[in-house]
């Protein structure tokens, strides 16, 4: 259901990186405004072939573009125009344009730029796109701003601009050494044309200062203070609090509810059902509740009694998926992905075949701050604050839900406590809108973790038959998967559940076949952190270990002998993968985790690769298993290529992060969904990794000089993978189902 | 309905019209305004919520207000000095640069400053065991054991 609506959202956050990896992106140009409140000067970005539109008005700030204001008091402000979820990027934006305008950091303030498109283009936080999408144009915005200040400078000393240098926030005279501060130059810059931005030359990465060093998150200091921040921290005049109890299965709608009971209880406002629109992802059927305080609204949900019309609702069962899946996955799939060679052939001549079938359940995304939003419609407009992933795509449905204008919904983001793609989903905006309209008040809805856990866009499980030979050399000759998936139209997999025949190691190869099966599904699902990939991998990197030591190989010559010789897999196009990039990161994993070298009984070293998100990641976990099948994983180590690091800090954390992530779903992370209702509901049965079972995560960068990409996702993949060989390298058992837990492992 | 006269981070507060099955969490949010502490779950099971009553780490979400009057309630807000100085803690965290999305930190603050109130030098060990109630869904965890013994290292009973 509502599937047509997630593959356009899908297909939306996939796009824009799409066409940056086809052409040049588009050249923005830095404008100035006037006539702003105060007199202030700002120069703000505009999409297109913009003109640089420069009048002025008297001014005592200088604000050379949207993302940079610089003030007489030396203070520089730069927006960060993104939502910031954890990925660092509130911080990384800032960092690149305070390089080219060789700003003191210590003189930035970041700020969360408000959403506009108009003014900012895209604003939004998913795919790792952020850095590869906007690092040069943030990069011109400094530099911009700085080659204003430096002219400035010029005039002022009756010297050629082209002389002077600048440093730590000041220009620096050609001859005598003095400097004049940005904050001095500010006004007399604020009255300079702007230079057209394809005359600028950026820095060298020889010369860099900043981006590479390790830097803290702007928010830090507020964070460990317990600044407001968060979406669930907002709070408006008049706000009442709000709760929202939609059908267990997907689909289902209010047949009755005790309703009058409801609104006798004590604190609450008012109770009433909404229809929806019947779009999962913005406004589905449910009841609201609206009372005096958050408690008093859980305490009332709790006394909620609804009956569903489950006519239309989902009646998902997964363990008849699984049970089904075993049966498809013994033959080739329907529906054909694709092919190469004579892949029958090849098995029949060949030295030895192998066969697999590996399986991934749902997953959830428990993102910690439950799903809210604070919504305040009046006089037929609408003020929201919400912790979203997609703002504009928020905005959208807001409107269209509430029947007005898109300019009559304004949207603060606030900083999102966890996204890994949930957010990419305004559900939650949306109801809120709705039951503040309905109410006729401000409210904040305040999801529970049960909504949470029984509301998702899950991580679609999935099932490979994986067939491969290797000849008398003992080399990967044929690959075969035949992917059983999930669709909830009959026609393409949901979102998540996709497969191309562009999945390693298929390109590399002179004999493969891909083919698909889709099961019917109603439950909801979408991009989890490095969406199909993070299932993928576990599958594919645990079966090419299979075939190495089917053919008597070792795990990381076989898997260098794949990637060949050095070479883009779409020449041209740097985001594909490099056999080159793949190679030098894989070396580089075993060498730091001391590949080959002796290890106890019961104890194992187990490699993985995968390429997503234009990240080339290997991956060596170091796994014991003690006679209870106790799995203890001792140590990661992390080798990466996402070209030239942006902020050292937040990359690791990135890569430390998404290992830990993708260990916890290895581990202990699977839904059983019965009856179309997701059957776990707390942490309690949802066990997410914990510090003890945290191991040391070592991360090491290839800076390699090609143009920087996203980390938010790409070290994810690689681990299941990892930590499964190690198991099997440690005591000869092959886990080809996740999580370890229903294996009959512990932690 | 009761009111309530609790002890916040040093400052008596009145909280008229709580219904007495209340959790702390939920009246420091809601009717005071301490937004630091967080709500993740309603259980106990994630340590969000977690703040000191009598120095003791407790799980806001688990306790109810009306259990803690006349008793010392600490804050994520109050665990800085009255002057605005860090806890060694809170420095170290900016200093290993520990928070990814930060929903979590607060609560894990709260029951690190509580276990270097009891152990002044915890092994990795007397960490992992300490923190094992609180959940980062981001994966700080190596940078909160760095962080921890860091503040140790810095006198961080403070």
């Amino acid at each position: 259901m509502n599937d047509q609506y997630l593959q356009d959202i899908i297909r939306d956050v996939e796009a824009e990186l799409e066409t940056h990896t086809m052409k040049a992106i588009p050249r923005r140009s830095f404008i100035k405004l006037t006539g702003l409140a105060g007199g202030g000067l700002v120069l703000a970005f505009q999409l297109g072939e913009g003109n640089a539109l420069a009048a002025q008005a008297g001014s005592s700030t200088f604000a050379p573009n949207a993302f940079v204001r610089i003030s007489p008091d030396g203070s520089i402000l730069i927006y960060s125009k993104n939502p910031e979820i954890g990925q660092g990027i509130k911080t990384a934006f800032p960092m690149i344009v305070a390089e080219e305008l060789d700003a003191d950091w210590s003189d930035v303030v970041a700020e969360q730029s408000p959403i506009n498109q108009a003014v900012f283009g895209r604003q939004a936080a998913g795919g790792s796109r952020s850095i590869p999408s906007s690092f040069d144009e943030l990069r011109r915005a400094g530099a911009t701003a700085r080659s204003m200040l430096v002219a400035a400078a010029a005039q002022e000393w009756g010297v050629s601009a082209s002389d002077c240098t600048t440093e730590m926030s000041a220009v620096v005279h050609p001859h005598d050494g003095q400097k004049l501060g940005y904050g001095e130059l500010a006004n007399k810059a604020a009255g300079l044309p702007v230079p057209d931005g394809s005359t600028l030359s950026l820095k060298e990465r020889k010369d860099w200062k900043l981006l590479g060093t390790r830097v803290t998150g702007v928010d830090n200091h507020a964070l460990v203070t317990g600044q407001p921040l968060f979406g669930i921290d907002q709070k408006i005049p008049g706000m009442l609090y709000a709760t929202y109890d939609k059908c267990p299965a997907t689909g289902g709608s209010v047949r009755q509810a005790n309703l009058d009971e409801i609104r006798s209880l004590p604190g609450v406002k008012d109770a009433f059902v909404l229809e929806g629109n019947g779009q999962v992802a913005e406004l589905m059927p449910g009841v609201a509740i609206v009372a005096t305080s958050t408690w008093a609204a859980f305490t009332a949900k709790r006394q909620l009694r609804v009956t569903w019309d489950e006519s239309g609702a989902s009646k998902d069962s997964w363990s008849g998926s699984v049970e089904r899946a075993r049966e498809l996955g013994k033959q080739q799939g329907s529906e054909m992905i694709g092919s190469k060679g004579d892949v029958d052939e090849t098995y029949s001549n060949a030295a030895s075949t192998l066969e697999g079938f590996y399986s991934y359940p749902f997953l959830s995304h428990a993102t910690l701050e439950p799903q809210n939003t604070t919504a305040w419609y009046h006089d037929n407009r609408i003020e929201i604050w919400a912790p979203t992933q997609t703002p504009q795509r928020g905005i959208s449905s807001v409107a269209k839900i509430l029947g007005i204008a898109e300019d009559q919904v304004t949207l603060h983001q606030t900083r999102v406590g966890g996204g890994f793609g949930r957010r990419l989903m305004n559900d939650s905006v949306c109801e809120a809108a709705a039951i503040s309209k309905q109410a006729g008040a401000p409210v904040k809805l305040q999801w529970t973790r049960e909504d949470d856990m029984a509301h998702d866009f899950y991580r679609v499980g999935g099932f490979h038959g994986l067939k491969g030979a290797v000849d008398e050399a003992g080399k990967l000759v044929a690959f075969e998967d035949h992917f059983v998936t999930f669709s909830s139209d009959g026609e393409k997999p949901v979102s998540g559940g996709n497969i191309t025949d562009g999945e390693f190691p298929a390109p590399l190869l002179e004999n493969y076949r891909i083919t698909q099966t889709m099961l019917p599904l109603g439950t909801p699902c979408g991009p989890w952190r490095a969406p199909r990939s993070n299932g993928i991998a576990f599958a594919v990197q645990s079966f090419i270990h299979e075939l190495a030591d089917a053919a008597g190989r070792d795990h990381l010559e076989f898997l260098l002998e794949i990637m060949g010789r050095p070479r883009w897999l779409d020449p041209g196009n740097t985001r594909t993968l490099n056999t080159g990039r793949a190679a030098d990161v894989i070396k580089l994993a075993a060498e730091k985790a001391g590949w080959g070298k002796r290890l106890p009984g019961g104890r194992g070293l187990g490699l993985s690769f995968y390429f997503s998100h234009a990240g080339h990641f290997a991956e060596v976990a170091e796994v014991s298993v003690d006679d209870n099948r106790k799995v203890t994983v001792h140590q990661v180590t992390v080798a990466a290529d996402v070209g030239p690091i942006v902020n050292m800090s937040g990359a690791e954390n990135q890569c430390q992060g998404a290992v830990i992530d993708g260990l916890s779903t290895t581990l202990g992370l699977g839904l059983a969904i019965e009856n179309g209702r997701v059957q776990e509901s707390n942490f309690d049965q949802y066990p997410l990794l914990r510090i003890g079972n945290a191991p040391k995560v070592d991360v090491h960068f290839i800076q390699s000089e090609f143009a920087p990409t996203g980390l938010g996702e790409p070290a994810l993949p690689p681990i299941a993978a990892a930590v499964c060989n190690a198991i099997f390298a440690a005591t000869g058992y092959r886990v080809r189902e996740l999580p370890l837990l229903k294996e009959g492992f512990s932690v | 309905m009761p009111t309530l006269r609790l002890s916040v981070n040093g400052k008596e507060q009145v909280v008229e019209d709580i219904d007495s099955s209340t959790p702390l969490l939920w009246v420091l949010r809601d009717s005071l305004g301490l937004v630091g502490t967080k709500f993740g779950c309603g259980g106990g099971f994630c340590g969000a919520c977690t703040v000191h009553v009598d120095g003791e780490p407790v799980r806001s979400c688990s306790t109810t207000a009306a259990s803690v009057v006349g008793r010392a309630i600490t804050t994520i807000e109050g665990l800085a000095n009255e002057d605005g100085t860090l806890h060694p803690l809170q420095e170290a965290w900016i200093e290993h640069d520990v928070p990814q999305c930060g929903y979590c930190q607060a609560g894990q603050l709260m029951n690190a400053a509580a276990l270097l109130n009891t152990n002044s030098a915890p092994s990795d060990t007397d960490v992992d065991q300490a923190m094992a109630g609180n959940l980062c869904r981001c994966g700080t965890y190596n940078r909160i054991r760095q962080a921890i013994h860091t503040a140790a290292r810095k006198g961080g009973s403070a």
